[in-house]
């Protein structure tokens, strides 16, 4: 019975744990991008895998260089700075430069996360950071773009769908099934909404999104645009269409519901998800830009705080 | 047949791990060689010592009388000679005062007890109540609350509606309530019924966790001719068996913060206490041992143990049978809620259910390191106070008391379902008791804490 007299471990309860980790939401969001990956290579063909393994690889670079800069441990491989990397290259043109790639990967990293201390500290999507620079930095590259692979149209650039809405040139639009399965001009990730809600639904059933957050974004910019387009008779496909350009499937899905920058009342995600579905709205129908849903999500994230601290929820055995 | 299952709102799903042992018939741990009694198995002051060095004891001797009114007496859980005091650290890291008795292995009753009551149904409240304090009755679910003071007339004049018995056992591994219920369940009907006497009150529930349904359907068959018992069956989700909890899923009451749950008018005990009860009040018998699970992957064979009170860790684990490994951890009571002990030499309790021992191979106690909080919100989920967990640490890591209060850190009942669910590890029930004992500190400065200053 030598054994059973050693010291023994001290620690505080609980002892047991789910033995779910951070890695592993992170690799599951990776899983949950692959269909949405695959699209992008298939529409717009090895350059799109170019600049997705670009991005990570100069988003990795930039966080272990930052994490020696600052003295603190490595954190290479907790799966961030790879998902980082990947959304920013899913919201950028295909034929981008591939420095311009580099330029907004590291930006993405350096400014919209290290700065703050690192991950769960930042206050913005950190990949939204990187494509709101480039987007500030270099418009004509980010709105440049390509037709998909097979594509009958010849022109070297073309307008996105997105373009022909807000321009209301709603006779040369694609049709709606082109739309949803992404046969469409666009950047990488944005254009085939059947692989976005394929990975997202899968988020969901894995418990790391919360479905309120898609939803109430999807809902509230079905709404509004289905209002918009019966006013201006643009037809019931209108609302459809809008849900199905542009960053809104990949933004709702995958950039809305970060956990680090959104609510993380229930309530509050649903305030989260209605603003973002009005912001989007207001900038797409009224703004100057044909897109918005980029602008909407840094905008929340700035009043996540502010939603957390008035939607806290009740606590138990308190008057109702 | 379909019952409705209760639940409470929050929580999370957590494997049970109690396959090993809840088939097993509970096993008679053999009495030891010398028992250690703690003069302090409640809640409340400590009991003062009856006995001196040398001095003869039978089983069920009074050894420690109880000492104002939250307090019980301690009995001798053998026969034999009081050979000496020794203080001894129990489960929640302090010490306690011990009388060592070596035992004769005769097991004598002391005179007077384990005689049956000729007609039990003709003791009044009071005499049902001063059994139930002389038996030295505590709950035996963990909290150890001294059983008399539970069902004292209340000051405000609160009268309980409902008795409920926990029989929910919502901690992974333990499975002592479960073989109870399965076993003793006329016991633990009759001492409900006490206990509903006791208080005056004409409702009585018995709650047990839906993987239990053979002790359900159990329950279920020997109290459909009592139309003042009710058996109900709850979700499996822990922490069910929290008191507040429990009397949410049963009653939809909440008690308020601070409370009790006499303030929504319920009386909350174990099932296993209320086979103690039964036995108190019809034998006289006091409460000299109880059920204690075995198990671990340290452990040979995982075993349910009727153990006398003041039986060593060390010396139910050496009648196990060798240990395997390397032992590294002993978690005394279940691995949700149980205190880490850093030895084997500490006596079973009244409130001990269990005993996990595990080696340094175990799969279950490995942790990864802390990482940053990444506001999954799986805490906030979780939690089933209502409560933000993460801002809570968040405050008491910069030791912002003010504000661990303000985020109502004193409502937290500890139960670990942020910590089980966090993806960074961050060890959240650790900081926020740290704030708490801020908080509850005189000043709210933690200044009568000297390790906190």
């Amino acid at each position: 019975m030598e054994s059973i007299n050693k010291p023994l471990i001290l620690s505080c309860s609980p002892h047991l744990h789910s033995r779910y980790t951070t890695e592993k939401a992170m690799r599951d969001v990776g899983l949950a991008l692959i269909p949405a990956v695959a699209a992008a290579v298939f529409y717009f063909g090895f350059r799109a895998l170019l600049v997705i393994l670009v991005s990570i690889a100069s988003a990795m670079a930039a966080e272990y260089a930052c994490r020696r800069i600052m003295h603190r441990g490595n954190t290479l491989f907790d799966g961030s700075a790879i998902l980082t990397g990947g959304l920013l290259a899913m919201c950028l043109p295909p034929g981008i430069p591939l420095w311009a790639a580099v330029l907004g990967s590291v930006s993405a990293i350096v400014i919209g996360k290290q700065v703050f201390g690192g991950l769960g500290q930042n206050i913005f999507n950190p990949a939204h950071i990187g494509r709101a620079i480039l987007l500030a930095s270099f418009p004509v590259y980010m709105t440049t773009w390509v037709p998909t692979v097979g594509s009958s149209v010849d022109a070297v650039t073309m307008a996105t769908p997105l373009a022909l809405l807000k321009a209301g040139a709603m006779d040369q639009l694609p049709s709606l099934w082109q739309m949803f399965v992404g046969q469409i001009p666009g950047s990488l990730g944005e254009t085939s909404a059947l692989a976005l809600i394929l990975g997202g639904l899968y988020l969901i059933y894995k418990g790391h999104v919360d479905w309120r957050i898609p939803a109430s974004y999807l809902g509230t910019v079905f709404v509004l645009t289905a209002l918009f387009g019966m006013i201006k008779g643009f037809g019931m496909a209108y609302p459809f269409m809008q849900l199905c350009s542009g960053g809104l499937m990949i933004g709702a899905f995958f950039m809305a519901t970060d956990w680090v920058t959104s609510p993380i009342t229930v309530r509050g995600r649903v305030i989260f998800g209605l603003g973002l579905g009005l912001l989007t709205s207001l900038i797409r129908l009224f703004g100057g830009l044909s897109e918005g849903v980029c602008y909407s999500i840094l905008i929340m994230n700035i009043l996540t705080p502010i939603i957390d601290r008035y939607t806290k929820g009740r606590i138990f055995g308190r008057a109702k | 047949m379909n019952y409705e299952k209760r639940t409470f709102s929050g929580g999370t799903h957590i494997q049970d791990f109690k396959e090993f042992t809840n088939s097993l018939e509970t096993q008679e741990a053999k009495a030891p060689a010398k028992v250690y009694i703690p003069m302090s198995m409640h809640i409340g002051a400590p009991s003062k010592p009856l006995v001196a060095v040398g001095d003869l004891v039978k089983m069920g001797q009074k050894i420690g009388e109880s000492q104002g009114f939250v307090s019980v007496p301690a009995h001798a859980s053998v026969s034999g000679k009081v050979i000496g005091f020794k203080q001894l650290p129990v489960p929640n890291g302090r010490m306690a005062d011990c009388v060592v008795i070596e035992n004769d292995f005769k097991d004598e009753w002391l005179e007077g007890l384990i005689q049956p009551e000729q007609n039990p149904q003709a003791l009044d409240a009071k005499e049902i109540g001063a059994r139930v304090l002389e038996a030295g009755i505590v709950g035996m679910g963990g909290a150890t609350f001294p059983s008399h003071v539970k069902y004292a007339p209340s000051k405000e004049g609160k009268k309980a509606d409902h008795i409920i018995l926990n029989g929910i056992e919502c901690e992974p591994f333990l499975t002592a309530d479960h073989r109870i219920m399965l076993e003793r369940p006329e016991r633990i009907i009759a001492g409900l019924k006490y206990m509903m006497k006791l208080a005056d009150c004409p409702k009585g529930v018995i709650a047990i966790e839906e993987n239990k349904m053979d002790a359900f359907e159990l329950m279920i068959r020997l109290t459909e001719q009592d139309s003042t018992i009710e058996t109900i069956v709850c979700k499996e989700k822990y922490p069910q068996g929290s008191e507040k909890q429990l009397i949410n899923a049963v009653t939809g009451r909440e008690v308020p913060p601070g409370g009790l749950p006499m303030d929504v008018n319920v009386i909350v005990n174990n099932v296993g206490t209320a086979a103690a009860v039964a036995d108190a009040v019809e034998f006289r018998r006091p409460l000299i041992d109880r059920i204690v699970t075995l198990n671990g992957n340290g452990i040979v064979r995982p075993m349910n143990y009727r153990v006398r009170i003041g039986t060593l860790y060390k010396d139910l684990i050496e009648e196990n049978g060798e240990v395997i490994g390397d032992i590294v951890k002993v978690i005394s009571g279940g691995p949700m809620m149980g205190f880490a002990v850093y030895t084997m030499e500490i006596p079973v309790m009244k409130g001990t259910s269990g005993i996990l021992v595990f080696n340094e191979e175990s799969q279950v106690l490995k942790r990864e390191e802390e990482g940053p909080c990444v506001r999954c919100a799986r805490c906030v989920d979780a939690c089933p106070m209502g409560l933000e967990p993460t801002t809570i640490v968040k405050a008491a890591k910069r030791r912002d008391w003010a504000k661990t209060k303000a985020c109502d850190v004193t409502s937290c009942i500890e139960c670990g379902s942020c910590a089980y669910v966090c993806p960074s590890m961050i060890p959240l029930v650790h900081y926020i008791r740290l704030a708490k004992q801020y908080v509850t500190s005189k000043d709210g400065n933690g200044a009568v804490n000297p390790f906190l200053v």
